[in-house]
C-alpha cells in the first residue's frame, strides 16, 4: 500500500527525470562514437573520427583556452565575491535583501543580454572607452571589444552573482560569537578575517571556484559574441559544430571531453577538501 | 575592513554590476537610431517600435507561454518528488532528487548538446514541448530546493494538532502543509519562469530555428547589428527579474530561501 | 463517579528500547489528572498514545466503555494541546479556534457563535482577528484551549502547555486552567515535570519513571506517603535516612531510637529500612537534649532563602536536612554559640517508612 503509493508518486518525477538525464547522455556517449553525415544528424555504424578530430591542434587549443578562461574567470570572481558575500551578511536585512533581489536580477538576465550589454559598454561611442579617456588612461575613444579582457569581464559579471549566492548561505549562519572572540584574543578585524572566517569557509568557496569554472567553461554567448575567433574556447567550437558545422558527432565528442574536464574538476576540489580535512 | 575601506569595494561592484544594465537602459530611451549614452532626445519610440513589431511581440509572448509551462511543469516534477523525500523518506526518491539536480550543474553547452541529441533521435527536434521540456529539467532543482526547505519548515506538531482536532490525513494536507507549502512552491515557480525567460543556449540548440524565443531573436539580430529595439527587450527582462524576485522577497523570507539565517534570528 | 479514561496493560518499545511499561490506569468522569515524571520518564508517549497520536506495542485503551485503541486519532474527539501550542500561523485567532469546526456540518451562524462564546470564555473577545504572531504568550496560550475545547472533546489532553511561559505568568494560568476546568467539569489529563504545577492543578496524580507508574494518589497521599525513594526524592525535598529495624514499632537510626512507627509485620530486626521525612518536619533544639527521637548533629551550612532557614545537619556521617523558621533559628543559633552542636529531632508521626 505504502509502497504503491510511493511508486505512484515518483511515475511522472522519475520518468522526465530519467528519460531527459540519464538516457540523453547515454546517446551523447553513442552518437560521439558516430561517423558524420551530411544528410542526417549523424551516421550509422562506429567511428572513432570524432575523437580523433579531438586531438587536432586547433580542438587541443581551444581546451586550452577554455580551462585558462576558466580558471581566470573563477579566481576573480572567488576574489570579489567572497568579500562581497561576507559585507552582504553583515549588513541590515533590508540592506540585505535589496542586495540579494539585485544579484538574482542579474543572475538570471540572460547571457545574451548581458553580452549584449557589454557590447554596448564597450564600444567605441558609449560608457566605458570615454571613461578612460576622460581620466585620460586612453587618447580618443575606441571599441574595448572583441577582446580577451571583454570576455573575462562579461564571464566575471555573469558569474559573481552564483559566487556570491553559494557562499552566502555558509557566510550568514556563520557563528558571530567567533569572529567576536578572535578580536577579544587581540586579533585585528583583517586577522579575523583570515583566521576564523576563511578556514571556516573553505568548503563552500571550493565549491564557488569550482561552480564558476563549470558556468564559465559552457558558457558560449559571451565568448562568442565579445570575442574573436582566436579567442574562442571549447564551448563555442562545440555550439558551432552542432549549429553551423552540422557535426553532430564532433560535437558530442567534445561535450563528453568537457564533461571529464568538469568531473575532473569536482573530483579535484573533492580531493583538496578531504585532504585538508584530514 | 574598515567602513571607507568597504564601502568603496560595495560601491565599485554595485557599479560593476549595475553599469551594463545602465547603458542598455539609458541607449533604450535615445530618440535616434544611435548607440548613445547618455541618450539624446530621451523618447520611448523603441518601446512602441517593439510593441508594434509583429516579430518581437512575438518572440516575447513565446518567452512567457515557454517560461510559464516549463515552470509548470518543473513544479510538477519537484512536489511529487520533495513530497516522496520528505514523506517517505525512500531512497529512491532521493537517488532521483540527486539525479534531477545535476543536468544544472552541468556546462550549459553540454547539456544543450544533450537534448539537441535526445530530441533528434526520437525524432522530434524543433518543437515548443522540446524547449518546455529541457527547461523543466534543467531548472528542476530550484523548485526542489524550496519545496523541499518549505517541508523541512513544517512543525510536526501543527500536523499532529490538525488530526486531533479531527482532520484525516487528506484534509492536513489540504487545510495545513498546502497553505505552509505555498510560498515556497510559489517561489520555485518565479525562479524556474524567470531561468526560463532569459535561458538561450539550451532553447536555441533544441528548437532555436522554429521557437524564437526573445533572447534567441537578440542573439540573431545582434549578429546583424545594432539596433535600440534590442535594448528594450533586456530593458524588460531585467523588470521582469526585479519583479519576480521582488515578489519573493515579498512573500517569502529571500535570506532563509537562500539558505541563510530567517527572519526569526536574523 | 463513572470511569471515563482507562488505560489496560499499555507499554510502547521502539526495537528494545521500552519507553512505557505496562501502564494500567482509570480516570473517573470530570477530573483532573497529572502525568508527574522527570524528562525521559515515558509521561508524553503515553499522554500521545491516548490522543492516538502513537500507537501502542500492546494494552487497550477505553474510554467510556469503549475501546478506542484502534480508532484514529481524527475520530477520538479528544482535544491535545500542545508544548509548543502548534497554533497554526497561517490562519488567525478565529481561524484557528473554528478549525476543528471545519470538519463537522455547521453552519456560519453556529460556528461564529461558538468562536465568539469560546473567546469570552478564555476572555479575549476581541482578538479574533489577530494574526498568530501578534499575541503575547498567555494570550496564545488561552487562544490553543480555546481551540482544543471547540470540538467539544470527551477527553482534555494537555502536553507540558506552560513550559514556556514565565513563573508568574505560569502560576496565574495554573488558576485559570484549574477554574476553566471545573466550570466545564471536563475530564482532564496534563503531563508535566513540574511536581509544583501538578500538585496544585491535580485531584490526581500519576508519578512515572523508567515508563513506570511509581504512584497513583491525591497530591496529600503523594506527599505525605511516598511509596517508594523515587517519589519520596521526587516529589518535593525529603531527607531520606537509612535506618535498621528495632522491633514492630520502632527503627534505629545510628544509635537513636526513633518511634514509635508502624513497621511492616514482615520486617524482621535488624532489616535496613529507609526512614523519609521532609525537611520542614525536622525540628532542631539544642545540642546535648536527652529528648526522645533525637539524634545529635552539627551544623555544617546554613542557607537563608527568606521564609526559612535551611540547615544542613552532619549526623555522624548522615547530612539531614531541615528547614526551620527565621525566629526559630534566631533563638537557638544564640544558645549553640557557633560551635554548631545541635540535637535533630525526627518526629515519628511525620516520619515515613519504605523499604531498601
Amino acid at each position: 500500500m505504502k509502497r504503491a503509493r510511493l511508486s505512484l508518486l515518483l511515475l511522472w518525477p522519475g520518468l522526465v527525470t530519467l528519460s531527459l538525464t540519464v538516457v540523453p547522455v547515454l546517446l551523447l556517449l553513442r552518437i560521439s562514437l558516430a561517423p558524420q553525415d551530411p544528410s542526417a544528424p549523424w551516421g550509422t555504424g562506429v567511428s572513432s573520427e570524432a575523437y580523433a578530430s579531438l586531438l587536432a591542434a586547433d580542438s587541443l587549443r581551444s581546451l586550452g583556452r577554455s580551462l585558462e578562461l576558466a580558471l581566470s574567470v573563477a579566481l576573480i570572481s572567488l576574489g570579489a565575491g567572497f568579500p562581497l558575500a561576507y559585507c552582504i551578511t553583515r549588513m541590515r536585512r533590508r540592506v540585505q535583501v535589496l542586495w540579494l533581489v539585485f544579484l538574482l536580477a542579474t543572475l538570471t538576465l540572460s547571457d545574451v543580454l548581458i553580452a549584449f550589454s557589454w557590447q554596448v559598454l564597450l564600444s567605441k561611442r558609449i560608457g566605458l572607452s570615454k571613461l578612460l579617456v576622460a581620466l585620460g588612461l586612453m587618447d580618443q575613444p575606441d571599441s574595448l571589444a572583441p577582446s580577451v579582457g571583454g570576455v573575462i569581464g562579461c564571464l566575471v559579471y555573469l558569474v559573481i552573482p552564483f559566487t556570491v549566492l553559494t557562499l552566502y548561505p555558509s557566510l550568514s549562519q556563520l557563528d558571530r560569537g567567533l569572529i567576536e572572540a578572535a578580536r577579544t584574543l587581540g586579533a585585528p578585524a583583517w586577522r579575523s578575517f583570515t583566521s576564523v572566517v576563511i578556514p571556516l569557509t573553505r568548503v563552500p568557496a571550493v565549491i564557488a571556484f569550482v561552480l564558476s569554472a563549470v558556468l564559465t567553461l559552457g558558457s558560449f554567448v559571451p565568448p562568442l559574441a565579445l570575442g574573436r575567433p582566436e579567442h574562442w574556447p571549447m564551448s563555442v567550437l562545440i555550439g558551432n559544430a552542432a549549429l553551423a558545422g552540422h557535426n553532430l558527432p564532433r560535437a558530442s565528442a567534445m561535450s563528453v571531453l568537457l564533461l571529464l574536464v568538469t568531473a575532473l574538476l569536482a573530483w579535484g576540489a573533492a580531493q583538496t577538501l578531504r585532504r585538508r580535512a584530514a | 575592513m574598515t567602513r571607507a575601506l568597504r564601502g568603496t569595494f560595495l560601491a565599485l561592484l554595485a557599479l560593476f554590476l549595475s553599469a551594463p544594465l545602465i547603458v542598455v537602459t539609458g541607449v533604450s530611451f535615445n530618440g535616434n537610431a544611435r548607440m548613445n549614452f547618455p541618450p539624446q532626445h530621451v523618447s520611448v519610440i523603441w518601446y512602441g517600435n517593439f510593441f508594434s513589431d509583429a516579430g518581437w511581440r512575438s518572440a516575447f509572448t513565446l518567452s512567457l507561454v515557454i517560461a510559464a509551462l516549463s515552470s509548470l511543469v518543473a513544479l510538477s516534477i519537484a512536489l511529487p518528488l520533495a513530497y516522496a523525500v520528505w514523506r517517505h523518506g525512500s531512497r529512491a526518491a532521493r537517488a532521483l532528487q540527486a539525479l534531477a539536480r545535476i543536468s544544472f550543474l552541468l556546462p550549459s553547452v553540454v547539456v544543450s548538446i544533450v537534448f539537441l541529441v535526445f530530441w533528434s533521435a526520437i525524432g522530434h527536434a524543433g518543437h515548443i514541448e522540446d524547449t518546455i521540456l529541457s527547461h523543466a529539467v534543467v531548472f528542476v532543482t530550484l523548485p526542489l530546493t524550496t519545496i523541499g526547505l518549505g517541508f523541512q519548515s513544517i512543525d510536526p506538531a501543527l500536523i499532529d494538532a490538525a488530526r486531533t482536532l479531527g482532520a484525516r490525513d487528506s484534509e492536513v494536507l489540504r487545510t495545513v502543509i498546502r497553505p505552509i507549502l505555498l510560498p515556497y512552491a510559489i517561489c520555485g515557480l518565479v525562479f524556474v519562469f524567470i531561468l526560463s525567460l532569459n535561458e538561450y543556449i539550451i532553447a536555441y540548440m533544441v528548437a532555436g530555428f522554429e521557437v524564437e524565443t526573445l533572447p534567441i531573436k537578440v542573439f540573431n539580430n545582434l549578429r546583424m547589428g545594432f539596433t535600440p529595439t534590442m535594448c528594450v527587450g533586456a530593458v524588460l527582462f531585467m523588470l521582469l527579474g526585479v519583479l519576480g524576485f521582488g515578489v519573493i522577497a515579498l512573500i517569502g523570507d529571500l535570506p532563509k530561501l537562500l539558505g541563510g539565517r530567517s527572519q526569526g534570528n536574523g | 463517579m463513572s470511569i471515563g479514561l482507562e488505560v489496560r496493560q499499555l507499554s510502547k518499545h521502539y526495537g528494545a528500547q521500552r519507553v512505557v511499561s505496562d501502564v494500567s490506569l482509570s480516570v473517573p468522569n470530570g477530573e483532573f489528572v497529572c502525568f508527574l515524571g522527570p524528562s525521559g520518564c515515558g509521561k508524553t508517549t503515553l499522554l500521545r498514545m491516548i490522543a492516538g497520536l502513537e500507537v501502542p506495542s500492546a494494552g487497550r485503551i477505553l474510554m467510556n466503555h469503549q475501546d478506542i485503541t484502534d480508532t484514529p486519532v481524527h475520530q477520538r474527539n479528544f482535544a491535545m494541546v500542545f508544548q509548543a501550542l502548534a497554533l497554526f500561523p497561517f490562519l488567525n485567532v478565529e481561524e484557528n479556534i473554528a478549525y476543528s469546526l471545519r470538519f463537522r456540518t455547521i453552519n456560519a451562524q453556529q460556528r461564529h457563535e461558538m468562536v465568539r462564546d469560546l473567546l469570552a470564555l478564555i476572555r479575549l473577545p476581541d482578538i479574533g482577528q489577530r494574526r498568530i504572531d501578534q499575541l503575547s504568550g498567555g494570550q496564545r496560550q488561552r487562544v490553543a484551549i480555546a481551540r482544543a475545547l471547540a470540538q467539544e472533546p470527551m477527553l482534555f489532553l494537555l502536553d507540558e502547555p506552560l513550559s514556556a511561559l514565565d513563573a508568574k505568568l505560569r502560576d496565574h494560568m495554573q488558576v485559570e486552567l484549574r477554574q476553566l476546568q471545573q466550570k466545564l467539569h471536563i475530564t482532564t489529563v496534563l503531563v508535566t515535570h513540574d511536581q509544583r504545577e501538578a500538585m496544585s492543578l491535580a485531584d490526581t496524580l500519576v508519578v512515572m519513571a523508567d515508563g513506570r507508574i511509581q504512584q497513583i494518589g491525591s497530591p496529600t497521599q503523594i506527599y505525605r506517603q511516598p511509596a517508594n525513594r523515587f517519589v519520596a526524592s521526587f516529589i518535593g525535598r525529603s531527607n531520606l535516612i537509612d535506618a535498621q529495624v528495632e522491633d514492630r514499632w520502632r527503627v534505629n537510626v545510628g544509635r537513636a531510637s526513633i518511634g514509635p512507627l508502624s513497621v511492616p509485620r514482615d520486617l524482621p530486626a535488624g532489616a535496613g529500612v529507609t526512614l523519609a521525612v521532609r525537611p520542614e518536619d525536622v525540628r532542631v533544639l539544642t545540642a546535648g537534649d536527652t529528648t526522645p527521637n533525637c539524634l545529635p548533629g552539627r551544623v555544617t551550612f546554613v542557607r537563608d532563602v527568606g521564609n526559612e532557614i535551611e540547615l544542613r545537619i552532619d549526623c555522624d556521617g548522615r547530612e539531614i536536612i531541615a528547614a526551620t523558621s527565621p525566629a526559630a533559628w534566631a533563638a537557638l543559633s544564640s544558645t549553640i554559640h557557633g560551635v554548631g552542636s545541635i540535637g535533630v529531632l525526627l518526629p515519628p508521626e511525620s516520619c515515613h517508612l519504605l523499604s531498601s
